[in-house]
């Protein structure tokens, strides 16, 4: 069963269409990589999965159901979404910040259950931000920021987290180290991860499914074997490559050329 | 850092941050102080002790008659009218994040004078001036739902908001200036005293009406509480977690018209003080609404009540709106908080 599904989804801003009719199904458990070039609109499909953008036409069903019929608390409860560039509220704590997660759980009676507590702690732990508990939000690195922003995702709870561009403004050490916590969320917790990458070997290397967004659709799909080809890339990004299998693991390897003429 | 305490009672259940239990304890205990002694200050000069046997006494004359009929309501106005226009600051500046949100910059105190002075100019003699303070509300109203209205494109946008905010302000302050220049001299007069923010000749009426407008937003108020923080994420995030952000926006706003545009209604123009006091507060106790929103309430509260006292006090025979002292207290005890964080 696949986790989100678009049926017939046209998504525009004002009068430009950014994404026409499109078809496309998220498998439940896996890692689905969504890749394409600036403005090809991944952003946009995305916000749309976590109902954050009414479609134009069409629907997009979470769980088999038409997320616009669905509350915003049980879409809450269900999926968590991680934009871009998140701002958190002036001077909280990572503690603080964590306990928002729970936010779709809580009522004005009951603030702060045994369950909150529980599971706060439990996203502190699983993303090693247990120690940083205290400290607030604005003096952390960007690394440490991520993991305290994917702490927050965790604490909601969902079996579905989408992630945009979840590795732009971290060095390449801290991107790996995103990356694998989200492998590992997704191998240990079986949770369902959706995210835009720019760095088409990261996404090759992590992802189950790669969904190639262009010209208002998706333009390939399928696992990074099947997608990440020479013919893409120039078509896609304009871009001339090679492709190799990666030494280490195997995966589609993009050796990107500038200018130099190579034969 | 001390830990949180958690508190759990039947369905019942709360966070409670220790350090802003006992900071709300002092500045309590600070403004009963200051209470005892804007009862004992005036022209005529009472002990403590005095003030709390003619509290205790049932007689009605003389210093009875000073401390009872003219402090009393006095000091209790100037501290509500602080109170309100600071938590309603909070408010203001969590919605669209910018610190430097206020009633008055985003329009609010600002329709409250356009309309009180053209109350003045045109009405308050056929009317009376009891409806001052309706006309006041009346104009904050206006104002901040046209600023609302007009900031809306698909949702309003914190940006929108204070761009349009900081226009119609400038728009109505250009009309209260045509208003005192074509109006005659006595009504201009007495339209400066109220523009600069003044509780002289509070009277027991007055302070029961704007205590009673005040007392039927609390439950708004404790009922949104929980709501200002997630809010303050950004709206894609916020929504992400289950909250509906225009919804939510649209509520907290209008808590917060309705908290400023009572406080300007009775005391006018009181500048500043929404815009100074929710940062003292967030300075003296950590990150959390209920908290910041009750140190907020004290710290108004405070500000509004000492510059009242200033006023009244160390310039007579005469008594100056409270309005005047508001900044020249509040900007310097805000910068020492500013260089202390720096060290």
């Amino acid at each position: 069963m696949s986790a989100i599904t678009s049926q017939g989804l046209t998504l525009s801003y004002q009068d430009s269409v950014i994404i026409d009719q499109l078809n496309v199904s998220v498998p439940k458990g896996k890692v689905t990589v969504l890749i394409g070039g600036n403005g090809s609109g991944k952003s946009t499909l995305l916000k749309s999965f976590a109902r954050l953008l009414k479609p134009q036409q069409g629907t997009v069903l979470l769980n088999g159901v038409d997320i616009q019929r669905k509350a915003t608390a049980t879409v809450a409860r269900e999926l968590a979404i991680l934009p871009q560039t998140p701002v958190a509220p002036e001077g909280i704590s990572v503690r603080q910040l964590v306990a928002l997660g729970r936010y779709p759980y809580q009522s004005w009676l009951q603030q702060w259950s045994d369950e909150d507590e529980t599971m706060v702690n439990r996203a502190l732990a699983r993303t090693g931000t247990l120690e940083l508990a205290d400290r607030p939000v604005d003096s952390l690195s960007g690394g440490q920021r991520q993991r305290a922003w994917i702490a927050m995702t965790l604490a909601q709870d969902t079996d579905i987290v989408v992630l945009d561009e979840p590795t732009t403004f971290l060095d390449l050490s801290h991107q790996m180290e995103v990356l694998e916590l989200l492998r590992e969320l997704n191998q240990q917790e079986q949770k369902t991860i959706v995210m835009v990458l720019h760095d088409l070997n990261l996404a090759c290397r992590y992802a189950d499914q790669i969904l190639v967004v262009h010209e208002q659709t998706i333009y390939a799909q399928g696992t990074p074997a099947e997608v990440l080809t020479e013919e893409l890339v120039k078509t896609v990004f304009d871009l001339n490559c090679r492709i190799i299998p990666d030494p280490f693991f195997d995966t589609p390897l993009c050796i990107p050329f500038g200018r130099e003429k190579i034969e | 850092m001390p830990e949180e305490i958690i508190w759990r009672w039947g369905p019942l259940s709360r966070r409670i941050n220790p350090v802003t239990g006992y900071r709300l304890a002092w500045a309590t205990v600070l403004t009963l102080c200051v209470v005892m002694t804007s009862l004992s200050l005036g022209k005529v000069i009472l002990s403590p002790w005095q003030v709390l046997d003619i509290l205790a006494s049932a007689e009605t004359g003389g210093v009875h008659f000073i401390v009872e009929q003219l402090r009393l309501p006095r000091t209790l106005m100037a501290w509500l009218v602080g109170a309100a226009l600071a938590v309603s600051g909070l408010i203001l500046q969590s919605i669209v994040r910018n610190p430097l949100a206020s009633p008055d910059l985003l329009g609010i105190t600002s329709g409250a004078s356009a309309a009180a002075v053209l109350y003045l100019a045109f009405f308050s003699l056929t009317l009376g001036s009891s409806g001052l303070p309706l006309a006041a509300m009346a104009g904050a109203g206006l104002a901040a739902a046209a600023i609302y209205l007009l900031a809306w494109q698909q949702g309003a946008s914190p940006l929108r908001l204070v761009l349009v905010g900081v226009g119609i302000s400038a728009l109505l302050a250009a009309v209260t200036t045509f208003l005192l220049v074509f109006s005659p001299l006595s009504t201009t007069l007495s339209a400066y005293v109220w523009l600069a923010g003044s509780v002289y000749g509070a009277t027991w009426q007055e302070t029961q009406t704007l205590s009673l407008w005040l007392l039927v937003q609390i439950p708004l108020l404790i009922f949104l509480a929980r709501q200002v923080m997630v809010q303050q994420l950004d709206d894609s995030l916020a929504q992400g977690i289950g909250v509906r952000v225009q919804w939510l926006r649209a509520c907290l706003l209008f808590a917060s018209v309705a908290l400023a545009g009572t406080a300007v209604a009775w005391a006018g123009g009181v500048a500043f003080v929404g815009l100074i006091a929710p940062h003292i507060a967030k300075k003296l106790v950590p990150p959390g609404f209920a908290g910041q929103a009750v140190m907020s309430a004290l710290v108004g509260g405070l500000l509004v009540l000492v510059a009242d006292l200033i006023g009244r006090t160390l310039f007579l025979p005469a008594d100056l709106p409270a309005g005047i002292f508001v900044a020249a207290l509040g900007t310097p005890f805000f910068l020492y908080l500013l260089i202390k964080q720096r060290h």
